[in-house]
């Protein structure tokens, strides 16, 4: 696979959110804004390109058998950077976004790419795999958390054009299920449509 | 009475997997079948009780004495997967019949959010240690309710025909916001 391939496949191809369906926890809770859902997406895409670039520089180094605690550890030290960096640097975000930045540590994406991925892979490769597959996070979440503050709020990016408060529940919980719901029934429905001649593509 | 309180606001009105979007996957994931979510509500339940009250014990007597608050995260997922796999071993030797419910379950807890989430927030939030208690409890049985809720419609739906795009997680989705919506309906009960 060559370097864009690996770059892009987090984009469309296997987007952690819509194809993989990783990562519910932070995309429902905190996606009530496109701004927080963009905030979160960063968040968790440099938390993912370093512990990649990191596990990948020392995957010689870590026993087979104590790898899951090692990458643990290793995604929880740049979690922690992450929320202190925020707690500095963006106090408003990181109130808003709350006890989701801390749990990146659990969020399935990290681990799964570390475990599938960085593991195998050069330092290089690892780099573009966890900055690709972060990417496709904060696009996912950037386009759920406007689809959400366009119907709830009518504004996109705090910027308002719709006058009126909007469709209310669309910012509270059950908008977020309802909204990604349709959003992945949506891509589901395009995948079957227009994928369809992309296979025999692929094996010539 | 604050003790009851805090249990039915747990349970009803802050939701868990409704309101706070926290063990989402699980939920989705292990929601198929009756006896798979019972199992894993109560794997739940069990584990979010020892973790919440172990990791408080390590925050207010060995990391906030010595102010090393900043390794809350890290010593608190180690701490959890630990205990996970601790528990799993106990059970194996004391309680081979518990086991069998419940240690497939096991391994998933230690990348729950609900469990991290809960132990954070109890901490953010001043608790003293029975109020933790109390509210991982609480949160656990929430947890339990709202699966066994969600498993009992989807064993239904997957008799009805669902539009081919909506099959599977979409329709889950769909599902588990309008009974998000009825949660809400119990804001304002305490």
């Amino acid at each position: 696979m060559n370097n864009l391939a690996v770059f892009t496949k987090g984009i469309f191809k296997e987007n952690p959110l819509f194809v993989l369906l990783l990562g519910m926890c932070p995309t429902l809770g905190v996606t009530s804004s496109a701004m927080n859902g963009m905030g979160m997406g960063l968040a968790t895409m440099f938390v993912l390109t370093l512990s990649n670039v990191f596990i990948s520089a020392l995957k010689t180094q870590i026993p087979d058998n104590v790898r899951i605690p090692a990458f643990i550890v290793i995604i929880a030290s740049f979690t922690t950077v992450v929320q202190l960096m925020m707690e500095a640097f963006t106090p408003d975000l990181f109130a808003q976004l709350g006890v989701f930045i801390p749990l990146i540590v659990v969020n399935c994406i990290v681990l799964g790419r570390a475990e599938a991925f960085a593991m195998k892979n050069n330092v290089w490769k690892s780099l573009l795999d966890g900055a690709g597959m972060g990417l496709g996070f904060t696009i996912a979440l950037t386009m759920l958390g406007s689809i959400r503050e366009l119907l709830g709020s009518g504004s996109i990016f705090d910027f308002k054009f719709i006058a009126g408060d909007g469709i209310l529940i669309f910012i509270l919980a059950p908008g977020a299920f309802i909204a990604l719901g349709f959003l992945i029934a949506l891509i589901n429905h395009l995948k079957r449509a227009g994928i369809k001649p992309a296979p025999t593509k692929d094996n010539k | 009475m604050d003790y009851i309180l805090i249990i039915i606001s747990a349970v009803f009105i802050n939701n868990i997997v409704f309101a706070q979007f926290l063990g989402v996957c699980p939920f989705l994931g292990v929601s198929n079948k009756m006896s798979t979510a019972i199992g894993m509500g109560f794997a739940v339940l069990f584990v979010i009780t020892l973790a919440t009250i172990i990791t408080f014990l390590v925050y207010t007597y060995l990391l906030e004495p010595f102010g090393l608050g900043y390794l809350q995260t890290i010593a608190f997922i180690l701490l959890i997967a630990t205990l996970v796999q601790s528990i799993e071993v106990i059970l194996k030797k004391a309680s081979p019949s518990l086991y069998q419910a419940l240690g497939v379950f096991l391994p998933l807890m230690s990348t729950n959010c609900a469990i991290l989430g809960i132990a954070i927030l109890v901490i953010q939030n001043d608790l003293n240690l029975l109020k933790a208690t109390v509210l991982a409890i609480g949160t656990g049985l929430s947890f339990l309710f709202a699966i066994i809720l969600f498993t009992g419609i989807r064993e239904q739906m997957e008799l009805v025909g669902v539009p081919k795009g909506m099959k599977g997680v979409p329709i889950a989705l769909v599902t588990a916001g309008i009974l998000a919506l009825a949660f809400m309906g119990f804001s304002g009960l305490v």
